[in-house]
């Protein structure tokens, strides 16, 4: 038994047209026979550059997005199964979205509350008692009554942390975090995500961030056109990566 | 300066509502002050119960069929789309008055044949009689007809509210293991039905106007009781003035609540 997260050989392709009318032209191949195993406890960052698939297969992971083949497995559990048990699926694996995604129409507290006590029936007061205690981890204490267009972005991703961690996850998805933040935000998100991944937390994370690699990452992938190019510590991939691909893209992003 | 600001001050007000107040009012005070006039305002508030009744219960019960009708419209599941759309698409072709006829005169007969054929056994037993046509009151027909009607406009509004709540919030719903039907009540809904409240209130107005039609089935709404009253005194100068004033009294009224929910929804959005 290897990897806590194994994937399989992943493979999707998207039509230009949604609804599932595929045009053979218009294909694009998002994943291309990706397979990647990831431990208990370790925190992998994905990169590489828009559109070569690293957000598509974070989300193939709680099957947000469905595989053409290859095969998911989180634990024991078969993600890609057909009828597999989606809602326990995604009751251990907590994600977090770069457009934080907060419900707009409750409360902060309301946010981190609301899913332990309506998928897992906690009391509401159980659930009010731990959101509380998740958002003073994030550093929200004062913030519990607010609604999230009232919070700055950082605070807003803090709140989405905290809501994803209010369904106690073995393993968290982390979908570009802090793209859309202001520089100024991008740290207080960043500190939160370090402090998890000390904690001992299982992470998969699709971001540029280098200075969470270099702080927080036991291994960093490279992707392009729906494969994995390389793979390997945050010191060797971003210092003496083997491929020219990965060379130019760090180039580019580091400048 | 000052004459800017007087100018100012003067813009801010919403002179068409100080109009129709001011008109309102001597409308008002001149009609009690005319004995025929006060007599119409009794006649014709005799209507004003029936008028309300239907339009409230035509209102309430075309909201609970509309959310089912909205719901089937955005739903993933083909055949429900289907038939819900069949259904709009047929309903809001049709002028409400041939509804209103429709379901009065072809409707009614029909619903009474269906339920005999359904309760047949408890006829035969005697338990209950057999329902006719004539079982169902003029006004019975006419709110169903309102509802059957309306429904469809407000399926509309429920799916365009459904539809405008960002992707991402039932994305989010269900990475953290909301059903689909958990994530429709507890996230998609709220949020949509509050984008869509002004739309909502907006259908109550125009229903108060379109139950004016039920007069043509002789249901005595405001509109029939003007109708007869100056058919048989010749007063139809004062009669449908009356009439008008009436429905300006409760729509007026009305759009400026709409307004002003409008107005607060605007302002809570932006804080």
């Amino acid at each position: 038994m290897s990897g806590f997260i194994r994937i399989v050989e992943a493979r999707k392709t998207f039509g230009d047209d949604v609804r599932g009318n595929r045009s053979h032209n218009q294909l694009v191949r998002a994943l291309d026979g990706v397979s990647l195993d990831v431990d208990k406890g370790e925190v992998v960052l994905i990169i590489g550059p828009s559109g070569s698939g690293k957000s598509t297969l974070l989300r193939a992971v709680n099957r947000l997005e469905t595989l053409d083949s290859g095969e998911i497995w989180i634990g024991d559990d078969a993600v890609t199964a057909k009828h597999a048990d989606l809602r326990r699926i995604r009751e251990d694996v907590g994600m977090v979205f770069q457009s934080f995604n907060l419900f707009a129409h409750l409360s902060i507290l309301e946010n981190v509350s609301l899913a332990p006590r309506i998928v897992r029936k906690v009391s509401a007061a159980q659930a009010r008692e731990t959101a509380r205690q998740l958002l003073e981890r994030v550093g929200l204490a004062d913030k519990l009554d607010r609604y999230p267009r009232q919070l700055s972005g950082g605070q807003q991703q803090r709140a989405a942390i905290a809501r994803a961690l209010a369904m106690n996850p073995r393993a968290l998805l982390f979908d570009e975090p802090t793209s859309a933040l202001d520089p100024e935000m991008i740290k207080e998100v960043l500190d939160v995500m370090t402090a998890l991944a000390d904690e001992g937390m299982t992470m998969l994370v699709v971001s540029h961030e280098m200075g969470f690699a270099r702080a927080a990452a036991d291994r960093v992938v490279f992707m392009d056109n729906g494969r994995i190019v390389e793979q390997g510590s945050p010191e060797q991939v971003f210092s003496s990566a083997r491929e020219t691909r990965t060379r130019e893209f760090l180039a580019h992003i580091l400048n | 300066m000052k004459r800017n600001r007087v100018a100012a001050a003067l813009g801010g007000v919403p002179w068409w509502l100080v109009l129709v107040v001011g008109l309102g009012i001597v409308a008002l005070t001149t009609a009690l002050a005319d004995a025929s006039y006060r007599v119409i305002f009794g006649a014709v508030a005799k209507g004003f119960g029936v008028t309300m009744t239907v339009a409230v219960v035509s209102y309430a019960a075309s909201l609970v069929l509309g959310l089912f009708l909205g719901l089937a419209r955005a739903s993933r599941f083909r055949p429900l789309r289907e038939v819900s759309t069949f259904y709009i698409e047929l309903v809001r072709g049709l002028p409400m008055l041939v509804i209103l006829y429709y379901i009065a005169f072809v409707g009614a007969p029909a619903l009474a044949g269906v339920l005999n054929a359904l309760l047949a056994p408890l006829i035969r037993s005697g338990a209950i009689e057999a329902f006719q046509s004539r079982s169902f009151d003029f006004a019975t027909r006419a709110a169903l007809a309102l509802t059957l009607g309306y429904a469809a406009f407000i399926a509309e509004i429920f799916r365009a509210g459904i539809e405008s709540v960002d992707r991402g919030q039932i994305e989010a719903a269900h990475a953290l293991g909301l059903s689909p039907a958990q994530t429709m009540v507890r996230v998609v809904l709220p949020q949509a039905i509050r984008n869509v409240l002004p739309a909502l209130a907006n259908e109550f107005v125009a229903i108060i106007k379109d139950s004016a039609l039920v007069s043509v089935l002789g249901v005595q709404d405001i509109t029939q009781i003007g109708k007869v009253y100056a058919a048989s005194t010749f007063k139809f100068f004062e009669t449908y003035n009356v009439v008008a004033f009436f429905y300006l009294c409760m729509t007026i009224s009305l759009s400026m609540l709409v307004r002003a929910l409008e107005r607060r929804l605007k302002r809570e959005n932006a804080r």
